[in-house]
């Protein structure tokens, strides 16, 4: 029961990481109708907002270290800790929080960049070149991270006071055995808050409302005076936010390096094909219900029966979904089919 | 054909034949009594017609072993000014025997060029073969995977050109896929085995259940192998050998598999950003704050590196490995080295800096000795070459195998380092008398001298 109950969590845990991706990716292909390959960047440069407000926060001055005496050594001091001390050393260690709050105005300025800068010469254009151009901003995106903070993963950590492990078995009256990182609870507690955010906006305001009719009928939203395509923008723009804060939590989890996008673009492209291309609800489900077998298929009875099935899982039930109901999961007949 | 008195052809006196004779034997061996590069037949990128020999440095600049790469790479940037008669000279004023002269190498400037393995098999070798086809490289060396070596090595033997190794664990290097033009100055996986043995059973018991995480590639499967035999040999259990893959990055679902097991300690065979991850992860999971089987939950790495347990922060506390140097040794060799290291760059090398400038100085120092960048010369004096005064003791490199033999260090984290380098305490130096073993229980064939 234990050992279930640590791949359920496992699988929330990574489910809620896809889940986020795929929200902003189905979204845009909902709303657009473009197939965004540089979603997966997106999420990267959200986590490359963590390591520059991390890296702004520490600016140091050099100071020589008197403890080693077999050379001239000398080590870093953060300006914030000379000036504010404890303060200074508070706020570092709260730089991924902070890093969030930073990171949704930046997402939402390149979100807008973007759509307005390359992305709406291609409405019109077939998915094809529109995957071709997307994947090329996105190789673009990743060449300038890598110019700027090199080819290897930068460590981020979460705040010290969530650095260790929540005993959820003895929470619940489970056995010992059940631990999990906090970080990595907060991070599905944020998934699930996000994924329930966007759809109560889309659901409860009138912006939301448009939208969601632009979605089903651009041209009679049109027809009635409303600036549809301006509020698709916007989305875009709200997409980048979604994939950027999922970005910037992600980094005390996984180190970031320029390559982050591209490792969870293909997952999470599997994901939307299989919730369904333009269902907000079939790529939350696809999420979590992808990130549960792929923690099921890393169990060792699992993979002992199959060996390397964790390696396949996600690929081999996107083939059986897709041969079975071409559309995906709970994507709308003739979308993609 | 008429003959002369004493039998000989005609025209053809003994004395004739006698003087013919002695001056083609002078002439035939004139090289080796009055010329530099004495064997210099045609081989691959021979500098002797160049004032400068080259070297190529084939480190992973990026990967999951790119911080020990970009160490290698100082270490041989201070080898290559050693040799060339700059700055204090470091380990060559220590190292006993040498001939090394600080003139380059048989008055040769040493320059270099350098490369990208990326932690990968197929790039190290593509970047080889640029370094040795394009650039001419005499000798290529680095990497910090075992992996990576025995496919540089593997070239080196193609086309003829001696690979020094840089880091490698794995017991195939020296093992089942040895070569004649490779050598190997650091230990592997069976001496980590043999060394951690013994403080394994004091520390935590004869009476333990062990989970192995490994990375799915030769230098893991060699470390498990070595550590599984030796903590069954003490009375240990497994409970299972699980191989990831490198780079994996989230070891999430693989920890969770520890969690609900019975085992009581975690054996980490992992290696540079791997062991970080796997190792903060662990701790992230309240491993070390668990009691399984009555007894507090252990996590052994046995392979470590000050730049590991950098990365690891506090998570590398009173962690159990070993290593193959730590610059907190105090034999001569080692202060010579970690000053000048220290000097250059602020900061104290790693074990993969000091292997990958010892391996260089070993090589210059062998074609000095040799006369000659002649590989299969330079390969005899290689074989066998007994030294010391390079940072772990009375050293030999075994003929039989290129394997080099020497003390071993058994570390754990430091509980209360007493400055930002000071990050391993040394619980043991291990003699080399422990770790020996017979080359043929690995098996493979080293191949030819002359390819």
């Amino acid at each position: 029961m234990d050992a279930f109950f640590l791949q359920v969590l496992n699988g929330l845990d990574k489910g809620g990481a896809y889940a986020l991706i795929a929200l902003g990716l189905t979204l845009v292909f909902g709303t657009l109708g473009v197939v965004n390959f540089a979603h997966g960047a997106l999420f990267m440069l959200g986590a490359f907002c963590a390591v520059s407000v991390n890296q702004i926060l520490t600016i140091s001055r050099r100071v020589k270290d008197e403890s080693v005496t077999f050379f001239a050594a000398y080590k870093d001091e953060p300006y914030l800790i000379t000036w504010f001390g404890d303060t200074g050393e508070f706020i570092i260690d709260y730089s991924v929080p902070i890093s969030l709050l930073v990171s949704i105005p930046i997402m939402l300025l390149v979100g807008l960049v973007m759509e307005r800068g390359l992305i709406k010469h291609f409405y019109k254009r077939t998915h094809a070149e529109q995957i071709l151009v997307t994947f090329g901003l996105a190789i673009v995106i990743q060449e300038i991270i890598k110019a700027n903070f090199g080819a290897n993963a930068i460590p981020m950590s979460a705040p010290d006071i969530v650095s260790g492990s929540a005993s959820v078995g003895a929470m619940l009256g489970l056995g010992n055995s059940v631990i999990y990182p906090w970080w990595r609870l907060i991070y599905f507690i944020f998934s699930a808050i996000t994924i329930f955010g966007v759809f109560a906006f889309l659901r409860y305001t009138s912006f939301g409302m448009v939208v969601r009719a632009g979605m089903h009928d651009r041209e009679t939203v049109g027809l009635l005076g409303i600036n549809i395509q301006r509020r698709f923008t916007i989305v875009f723009g709200l997409a980048a936010v979604v994939a950027g804060m999922a970005g910037v939590m992600y980094t005390p989890i996984l180190p970031p390096n320029y390559h982050l996008g591209m490792d969870f673009l293909v997952l999470s492209f599997v994901v939307v094909v299989v919730g369904g291309m333009g269902s907000l609800g079939g790529a939350v489900a696809a999420g979590f219900l992808l990130g549960m077998l792929e923690s099921f298929a890393s169990t060792n009875t699992i993979k002992s029966l199959i060996p390397g099935i964790d390696q396949i899982i996600i690929y081999l039930v996107a083939v059986i979904i897709l041969l079975v109901r071409p559309r995906g999961l709970l994507g709308k007949k003739g979308v993609f089919e | 054909m008429s003959r002369s008195k004493n039998n000989t052809p005609q025209g053809v006196s003994r004395r004739t034949i006698l003087k013919t004779g002695a001056t083609a034997a002078v002439v035939a061996s004139s090289p080796m009594f009055f010329m530099r590069n004495a064997w210099a037949q045609e081989f691959r990128n021979d500098p002797s017609k160049q004032s400068t020999v080259t070297f190529g440095f084939n480190v992973p600049q990026t990967g999951p072993y790119a911080d020990e790469g970009a160490d290698e790479l100082r270490a041989y940037k201070l080898a290559v000014k050693h040799l060339n008669g700059e700055g204090d000279g470091g380990m060559i004023n220590t190292m006993q025997p040498s001939s090394l002269k600080g003139n380059g190498i048989l008055g040769k400037k040493v320059q270099f060029v350098t490369g990208d393995t990326q932690t990968k098999s197929d790039a190290a070798r593509a970047s080889a073969q640029r370094m040795i086809q394009r650039d001419g490289v005499t000798m290529f060396t680095g990497g910090s995977s075992s992996g990576v070596a025995i496919a540089c090595q593997s070239l080196a033997q193609e086309l003829g050109v001696i690979y020094m190794c840089g880091l490698t664990h794995s017991n195939d290097t020296t093992g089942k896929d040895k070569r004649r033009y490779g050598f190997r100055h650091f230990f592997n996986a069976y001496m980590s085995g043999r060394a951690l043995g013994p403080v394994l059973k004091e520390e935590y018991g004869t009476d333990r259940r062990a989970y192995h995480l490994t990375a799915d590639y030769t230098w893991g499967w060699t470390q498990e192998e070595s550590m599984k035999n030796t903590t069954e040999e003490l009375g240990w259990t497994t409970a299972r050998t699980v191989r990831t893959p490198v780079g994996a990055g989230d070891y999430s679902q693989y920890l969770t598999q520890v969690l609900s097991s019975d085992a009581d300690v975690l054996i980490l065979n992992h290696y540079g950003n791997d062991m970080v991850n796997s190792l903060t992860q662990a701790v992230n999971f309240g491993m070390r704050d668990r009691s399984v089987n009555g007894k507090n939950f252990e996590i052994v790495v046995p392979l470590f590196s000050r730049l590991m347990a950098q990365g690891a922060g506090n998570a590398i506390k009173g962690i159990l490995g070993s290593t193959n140097w730590n610059w907190s040794l105090q034999d001569a060799g080692s202060l010579a080295f970690v000053k000048s290291f220290g000097a250059e760059y602020g900061a104290p090398p790693s074990q993969a800096a000091h292997t990958c400038y010892v391996q260089t100085l070993l090589y210059a120092n062998a074609c000095e000795m040799a006369g000659t960048f002649y590989p299969p010369e330079v390969i005899k004096t290689l074989e066998g070459f007994k030294f010391d005064g390079m940072g772990n003791g009375p050293t030999e490199y075994r003929a039989d195998d290129h394997q080099c033999f020497k003390d071993v260090l058994v570390v754990r984290g430091a509980e209360d380092p007493t400055n930002q380098f000071d990050l391993l305490d040394v619980v043991k130096e291990v003699p080399r008398s422990q770790v020996e073993y017979d080359p043929s229980i690995f098996g493979g064939e080293l191949g030819p001298y002359k390819v």
